[in-house]
């Protein structure tokens, strides 16, 4: 920062200098973190529309393909999101009220280590035993007898849940690089009731992306009468 | 102008109290800085750079249509010639130009702050910029890209052989360049006016850059998706558009429309922000209408994201879809006139001056006229299909983009210019720069509406001779219009040295801007101003009367 502007404000080190005001700067954060979330929105709402259109045409190639995932997986997944949601809202609340610094940090160390969670149970369990499976488009995709015809189509919807779920996992892996700063900030104490919007945008980010898969785990896994017709 | 001071003066640094160019020094205080203004400078460079990549891909297409069986290149050459200047002219040159440059220098000081939100996240814009040049410059040096800047499936991903990746990748970048630059506008203006700025008091320049700020952070993440799909088809050869393996290359172009129509008012909002600056200052009026001029660009905004169709007529698309696309593409006519009918009304009575940035508006005003109204013709399905993939469309939308927008960031750099550099220009070989551009800006595309008319398609290294003598008059006045270009360059880079200094404010302009020393200190404002006043306080037409 170049020449320190006046402040009105004790914790100096958080105050930049182009903000009149703490509070001026808390919103101009926020109003940041949520402009950013409408494009992010519009940025998966461009692969959402493509997914639906190409569902609509490839009805059938679309149930096969969801047919491959393996809902368990998904459903812990979400399981696991959900409740990361949950404690990063805790780990919120703790500056907000003035809980001791180790509870933010615990809170913050949960959320993360539930992120990971999820970034596991994605990349061992699901990709690469799609890898195994030869169902990874682009790299090893096998089309199978039982497809037939609707083969390309099958290999179409495995690359919308390579992409979608990939892009996913990309915004998980920058929120935990988030989380990881937002620890040693509060390691060094800086939190309090009066300053917790980093917490706090942070938080925005990581519920949003917990949303997106919100959406993601039905659009890819639960295609079709899966048990009705007897599943596979 | 009424600057009193003598035409040699010593270097700036000498004479005028510490300012954002002197306050550091060295390559690392310009590299890291995140003043918005050194920002702005360091767009204005780079810009300048790919507006002269851009240019000479012009140079060497008109050279090549002298003659009916081409003069300079192989058809394979041609193409990727139309590709690189599509490509850098629109995503590196006309998208970044006016709000990253004039946006990023005046955003902050016409709305009293002392610098953008975010100015960090300013930075990584630039370097962002940056980083998307370069891929675009590789896969411009390396061989070339042949698909035309639209991209268009499935020849994009399964049948070109030239380097789409790098050039979709470098516009991938270069798109959060641009989300980033209207993310950090709105929320500037949304938190960090001065006291007494109210939204009704804000000069239309902001306007324009919010209503461009939406369309920047709506439109380019469908974009970026949308290319990025077509590099990992390219990447992985699965199926997404192309239709062999179920792919849909219609979806393409829906996706790709539907930020690059929007696309086209980013370029031209921000112009028309410009415009209207500069109208009120050269006729010493108050604009007529503030309020309609200021929703117009909201409401310009908002039909920028329901015509993408009009693009499409000849696609395949539903001829439902159609119908609405082109009802839908009239109505933006009514924004658009709406501006251009108050801005006429503002220079009635007005006591008008022509000093070079007045004649880049005046010229605007003409020739966004023309490209409007020739949109009209295009928003009508039957004459769309007429002309769809001719001519007629090159210079329609050049009138838009470069007699409008390029216009305008001119008007807007003659303007700013003396607070910029604190150095006035010499006036003379600018009027004489501005009626040379004009003069040549008519000569180039004039001819191009007829040319089209007649049947001309664009994208062709050759031509049927009859077309010939339209074509050499287009690329005569693309020479006039390349040394109208060549001559601000110069005569710019020659005044930040040896510029009279310019005063605070050389044109008696209103606007917070006006009233910090010329060149800004750091922090703009040693104290947050307080406005009490509308914008454009001009003495108005009772001046003229008085005489």
């Amino acid at each position: 920062m170049a020449a320190p502007a006046p402040l009105h404000d004790a914790h100096e080190a958080d105050h930049a200098h182009q903000f009149e005001e703490k509070e001026q700067q808390r919103e101009a954060g926020s109003l940041g973190m949520w402009t950013f979330l409408v494009t992010e929105v519009m940025f998966f709402g461009g692969l959402f529309c493509a997914y639906v259109i190409y569902r609509s045409l490839h009805p059938h190639g679309f149930e096969l393909g969801s047919h491959l995932l393996e809902v368990k997986f998904g459903a812990t997944n979400t399981a696991v999101l959900i409740c990361s949601s949950l404690t990063m809202a805790l780990a919120i609340r703790s500056a907000q009220v003035g809980k001791s610094k180790a509870t933010i940090i615990t809170f913050l160390v949960l959320t993360m280590l539930l992120g990971l969670t999820f970034i596991g149970v994605k990349l061992y369990f699901e990709w690469y035993h799609d890898y195994l499976d030869h169902i990874v488009p682009g790299i090893d995709f096998v089309y199978r007898p039982e497809w037939g015809s609707f083969a390309p189509e099958v290999q179409m919807l495995m690359v919308f849940y390579f992409f979608m779920t990939g892009l996913h996992a990309l915004h998980m892996v920058v929120g935990i690089g988030i989380l990881t700063v937002l620890t040693i900030m509060a390691a060094r104490g800086r939190f309090s009731p009066r300053y917790y919007a980093p917490l706090e945008i942070s938080g925005l980010y990581w519920h949003f992306v917990d949303i997106i898969w919100i959406y993601l785990f039905p659009l890819l896994y639960l295609i079709g009468g899966r048990y009705s017709t007897g599943g596979h | 102008m009424s600057t009193t001071a003598v035409a040699d003066l010593p270097a700036p640094s000498s004479q005028s109290p510490v300012n954002y160019l002197n306050a550091t020094y060295g390559i690392k205080s310009w590299l890291l800085t995140t003043d918005h203004k050194r920002i702005a400078l360091l767009y204005l460079a780079s810009i300048t750079v790919m507006f002269l990549i851009g240019g000479i891909a012009a140079v060497l297409m008109r050279i090549q249509l002298i003659e009916p069986q081409g003069a300079l290149v192989q058809p394979e050459t041609y193409n990727k010639l139309f590709s690189m200047h599509g490509i850098v002219m629109v995503f590196f040159f006309l998208i970044p130009s006016i709000p990253a440059v004039l946006g990023n220098f005046l955003v902050p000081m016409m709305i009293g702050a002392r610098d953008l939100a975010f100015p960090r996240i300013n930075l990584l814009s630039w370097y962002l910029y940056i980083i998307g040049s370069i891929f675009v410059l590789y896969a411009i040096m390396s061989g070339g890209i042949d698909t035309g800047w639209t991209f268009y499936e499935p020849y994009s991903s399964a049948f070109s052989h030239t380097h789409v990746i790098a050039a979709v990748l470098g516009i991938f970048i270069n798109g959060f360049s641009s989300i980033l630059t209207g993310l950090n506008f709105i929320v500037t203006i949304h938190k960090m006016r001065a006291p007494g700025m109210t939204w009704f008091r804000m000069p239309l320049f902001l306007w324009a850059i919010y209503a461009t700020s939406v369309i920047q952070i709506l439109g380019t993440p469908v974009v970026a998706i949308a290319l990025f799909l077509v590099g990992l088809e390219r990447l992985f050869h699965v199926g997404i558009f192309d239709p062999a393996i179920g792919g849909d290359p219609i979806l393409f172009q829906h996706l790709f429309w539907f930020y690059s129509h929007p696309a086209v008012y980013i370029m031209i909002l921000p112009g028309m922000g410009v415009i209207s600056e500069l109208v009120t200052c050269f006729a010493k009026r108050k604009i007529f209408g503030y309020e309609f001029v200021a929703f117009s660009s909201m409401a310009i905004a908002v039909l920028s994201f329901l015509v993408w169709g009009h693009h499409m007529f000849v696609s395949g698309q539903s001829i439902y879809a159609g119908l609405i696309f082109s009802v839908l593409s009239f109505l933006v006519a009514i924004p658009s006139a709406i501006k251009v009918f108050n801005w006429t009304a503002t220079l009635y009575k007005g006591s008008i001056s022509y000093d070079a940035p007045m004649l880049y508006a005046l010229g605007f005003i003409g020739l966004f006229t023309m490209g409007g109204l020739t949109g009209l013709f295009l928003a009508s399905l039957a004459e769309n299909v007429h002309v769809t993939g001719t001519y007629f469309i090159v210079a329609h939308f050049h009138y838009i983009m470069v007699g409008g927008a390029v216009m305008a960031y001119l008007g807007g750099i003659h303007f700013w210019w003396p607070k910029i550099t604190g150095r006035l220009y010499p006036d003379g070989w600018a009027r004489f720069a501005a009626l040379v551009i004009f003069v040549g800006f008519n000569l180039t595309f004039f001819p191009q509406f007829m040319l089209g008319y007649l049947g001309m398609p664009r994208r062709y290294a050759v031509y049927p001779a009859e077309f010939q003598v339209l074509n050499v008059m287009s690329s005569a006045g693309a020479t006039v219009l390349g040394v109208g270009y060549v001559i601000p360059l110069i005569y710019l880079i020659w005044s930040m040295r040896y510029g009279p200094a310019a005063g605070p404010n050389p044109w008696g302009a209103t606007g917070l801007e006006w009233q910090t020393p010329s060149p800004p200190p750091t922090e703009n404002f040693e104290e947050i101003p307080v406005v009490t006043a509308e914008p454009y306080n001009y003495p108005g037409p009772k001046v003229v009367i008085r005489g």
